[in-house]
C-alpha cells in the first residue's frame, strides 16, 4: 500500500514527544507528587521523541530504496 | 466521585491523535480502487505490520480493562489467557492453518467453509459472525461512553457519536488498510501510555519482589496461600486453592485448547489481518511475529490490576482504593484509576488517549470484518451476485455506514437492557465454541463432508447451550449464569470453570458428530476441488525464505521456547 505507516507513526510520536518534553520543562513541579516526584513528562517525552525520529528515519530510508 | 480533571495539554494530545487517525484514512483514500483494496488491503502489507495489527485488534479496550480487572481479581494466573490461551493457538495458525486460508481462493473465513464444505455451513458461519461483530462493536462503543462518563463526566451520547463518526470516517475512506494502520498506531500508543504507569507502580511497590510482598496481604485476606496472587501454575492443582476456581486440566482443555484455538484460528476478525499480508510467507509469519509482543502484554495490562488490588488492601498508607459495586470491588475500574493515581497531567492525557484509541480500534476491527463478510459472503452470495467490482466496493462502503449505525443502536440498547447484552454474548459463545472442531476436521481430514460439518456445528452449539443450562457456578442463582433448564446436574467451583467446560463439551460434541455424519454421508467434493483446502491434498509450501529469521518454523520454535521460560519463571 502506497503509504508507509512508519511516517505517520514517526510524525505523531515526534510531535507528542516534543509536546511532553516542553511541558515537562515548564510545568509546575507540584504535579509530580503523583508520580513519586519524578518528572515523567520530561523523561518519557524524550524517549517518545527519539522513537518518533527513528521511525521517521526508517520510513524515509524505506521510501528511498523503494 | 472519581472524576479526573484533564488539562489543556491532555486534550491537546487527544486531538493530535484524532487528527492522525483521520489523516491516515484520508491519505489512504486514493489507494482504494478495487474491492480487493478495500476488503483485503490488496494483499500488500508487510508481515511486521500485519503481525502487530493481529494482536492489536484483540487488544481492544474491553480486553485491556478486562485483563486489568482479572489481574486484580485473580492475580498472575490471568497470564494463562496469554501464555496458554493465545500463543500456542497463534503458532498453530501460522504453521498449519495459514497455508489453507491464504493459499485457497477464499477471501474470508466463511468463504473458506463454502469452498471446503458447502453453502449452508458458510451461511451459518457468515450470519452468526456478521451479527456478532456488529454487537461487539456496539458493546465497545457503549463501554467507552460509560467509562468516559464515569472518568471525565463526558455526556454519554457525545462519546457515542464522536467515536462513531471518527471510526466511520477512517474505515469508510481507507477500508481494511486504514483499520490495520490505526491498529498499529494504537499498539504503539498503548505501549507508550502504559509503560510509565507500570514503571511508576513497580517503583512505588519496591519492584516485583515488593509487589509480591504486598500481594500476600491480598491472598491471605481472601483465604488463599500467601503467594496465590503471584504464582501462575503452582496452585492450579485444585480449584479451591486458587482464586480463579479452576484446576489445570479444565483450564488447559477449555481455555488453552477449545476457546483459544477457536478464537485465534477461526475468528475472521484476527485471521483477516494475516490474509492481508503480501505473501504466503508473510501471512504465516503474521501470528508468529505478533506472538513476541503478545507474551509481554501481561506486563502492561495485568500487572497494573495486581498493583491496584495491592494498593487497595493498604489503602491506609496508599490512599488508593478500588470503588465498591454491589458489595464487591468494581474491578473494571482498576486500570483507569491506576492511570489517574500515578500519571501527572501530560502523561495522563496520553494514557486516556491510549485507552480511547483501543476502544476505537476494537470498533474499527469489527466493522471492517463485518463489511467484508456482509459484502462477500451475504450480499454477493445471496442477494446480488455477478455485479461489477465497483458495485461491491460501493456496497462495502455502505455496509460500513450501516454497520456503524446498527452498532450505535446496539450501544443504546445495551445502556437500556444490560441483561440483553449478556444474553447475546452467551448465545455467541455457544455458536463459537464448536467452530474449531469443524476447521480441524475440514483441514486435516479429507473425508469430512458438508452435511457432517453443518450438523456438527449445530450439535456443538446445542451441546453448549444444554451444558450451560444444566450446570451452575457455585454461589450463583441468576439465570444468565446457567441452570435455566430447571434441574442442575453439576455445580462448578467458579463461573470460569463452567465456561471452560461448556466450551470443551461443545467442541467434543461437534467433533464426534461431524465424524459420524461424514462417515454415513457421501463426499460431494472431488479431491481436485479440495486441493489447497485440505492438508493431505495440498503440496507442501516450499521454503521460500532463505534467511533463518524469516522462516515460520524457526520463529515458532523461538516463540514456544520463550513462552515456556516465562511460565517457568512465574510458576
Amino acid at each position: 500500500m502506497g503509504l508507509d505507516i512508519r511516517i505517520p507513526i514517526g510524525l505523531m510520536f515526534t510531535i507528542l514527544g516534543v509536546l511532553l518534553t516542553v511541558y515537562g520543562v515548564f510545568s509546575d513541579k507540584a504535579i509530580y507528587q503523583r508520580s513519586l516526584g519524578i518528572n515523567v513528562n520530561l523523561g518519557w517525552g524524550v524517549v517518545m521523541l527519539a522513537f518518533g525520529l527513528v521511525m521517521l528515519y526508517l520510513g524515509r530510508r524505506g521510501a528511498k530504496s523503494a | 466521585m472519581y472524576h479526573m480533571q484533564l488539562g489543556l495539554v491532555d486534550y491537546a494530545i487527544m486531538v493530535i491523535y484524532f487528527l492522525f487517525v483521520l489523516g491516515i484514512g484520508w491519505a489512504l483514500k486514493r489507494y482504494m480502487k478495487t474491492s480487493s483494496d478495500f476488503f483485503m488491503s490488496g494483499r500488500s502489507i508487510p508481515a511486521w505490520i500485519t503481525g502487530l495489527a493481529f494482536i492489536s485488534t484483540n487488544l481492544g479496550a474491553l480486553e485491556v480493562i478486562g485483563m486489568g480487572a482479572s489481574g486484580a481479581k485473580y492475580g498472575i494466573a490471568t497470564c494463562h489467557f496469554y501464555w496458554v490461551g493465545a500463543i500456542p493457538a497463534m503458532i498453530f495458525l501460522g504453521i498449519f492453518m495459514m497455508p489453507f486460508y491464504y493459499g485457497s481462493r477464499a477471501r474470508s473465513v466463511p468463504e473458506y467453509l463454502k469452498l471446503r464444505f458447502d453453502e449452508k455451513t458458510r451461511g451459518f458461519n457468515a450470519f452468526s459472525f456478521a451479527m456478532m461483530t456488529i454487537f461487539a462493536s456496539g458493546i465497545s462503543m457503549y463501554a467507552m461512553a460509560l467509562l468516559m462518563r464515569t472518568l471525565l463526566a463526558w455526556d454519554f451520547s457525545f462519546s457515542i457519536i464522536m467515536s462513531a463518526i471518527i471510526v466511520l470516517i477512517y474505515t469508510f475512506l481507507g477500508g481494511l488498510t486504514s483499520a490495520i494502520y490505526n491498529e498499529v498506531l494504537q499498539f504503539f500508543l498503548i505501549v507508550a501510555g502504559f509503560v510509565p504507569l507500570v514503571f511508576l507502580g513497580l517503583k512505588d511497590a519496591g519492584g516485583w519482589a515488593g509487589l509480591q510482598a504486598r500481594l500476600q496481604t491480598v491472598s491471605q485476606a481472601s483465604g488463599y496461600a500467601p503467594d496465590a496472587w503471584s504464582r501462575s501454575w503452582h496452585y492450579m492443582t485444585s480449584p479451591t486453592a486458587n482464586p480463579m476456581g479452576v484446576e489445570w486440566f479444565g483450564m488447559v482443555m477449555g481455555l488453552g485448547f477449545v476457546l483459544s484455538f477457536g478464537y485465534w484460528c477461526t475468528n475472521f476478525l484476527v485471521v483477516q489481518r494475516a490474509m492481508a499480508a503480501d505473501s504466503m510467507s508473510a501471512a504465516r509469519r503474521t501470528p508468529l511475529i505478533g506472538a513476541f509482543p503478545k507474551m509481554f502484554i501481561p506486563i502492561l495490562v495485568i500487572l497494573p490490576g495486581m498493583m491496584a488490588i495491592a494498593l487497595t488492601h493498604q489503602s491506609g498508607i496508599s490512599g488508593f482504593a478500588l470503588p465498591q459495586k454491589g458489595g464487591a470491588f468494581d474491578y473494571d475500574m482498576a486500570i483507569p484509576l491506576m492511570l489517574g493515581h500515578y500519571l501527572p497531567p501530560g502523561l495522563l492525557g496520553l494514557g486516556i488517549t491510549a485507552l480511547m484509541a483501543s476502544f476505537m480500534s476494537g470498533m474499527a476491527g469489527n466493522v471492517t470484518a463485518f463489511n467484508t463478510v456482509w459484502t462477500y459472503d451475504i450480499y454477493q452470495s445471496y442477494i446480488s451476485p455477478n455485479r461489477s467490482d465497483q458495485h461491491y466496493l460501493w456496497m462495502g462502503r455502505m455496509a460500513t455506514i450501516f454497520g456503524i449505525v446498527v452498532s450505535m443502536g446496539a450501544a443504546y440498547l445495551a445502556s437500556q437492557f444490560n441483561n440483553l447484552m449478556d444474553f447475546l454474548q452467551l448465545i455467541f459463545a455457544f455458536v463459537n465454541a464448536p467452530l474449531f472442531a469443524t476447521f480441524l476436521l475440514g483441514m486435516f481430514w479429507r473425508r469430512a463432508t458438508g452435511h457432517g460439518a453443518f450438523l456438527g456445528l449445530l450439535t456443538g452449539t446445542v451441546a453448549a447451550a444444554l451444558h450451560h443450562g444444566l450446570t451452575v457456578p457455585a454461589g450463583s442463582l441468576a439465570l444468565i449464569k446457567g441452570g435455566w433448564l430447571g434441574s442442575v446436574l453439576h455445580t462448578y467451583p467458579s463461573e470460569m470453570a463452567q465456561n471452560f467446560w461448556t466450551a470443551t463439551c461443545a467442541w467434543t460434541a461437534c467433533f464426534v458428530v461431524t465424524i459420524l455424519v461424514s462417515l454415513i454421508t457421501s463426499k460431494k467434493k472431488t479431491d481436485e476441488e479440495l486441493k489447497g483446502l485440505v492438508y493431505s491434498l495440498t503440496p507442501k509450501p516450499k521454503a521460500e525464505e532463505t534467511c533463518w529469521y524469516n522462516r515460520p518454523a524457526t520463529l515458532a520454535v523461538i516463540v514456544l521456547a520463550m513462552t515456556l521460560v516465562l511460565n517457568v519463571i512465574f510458576w
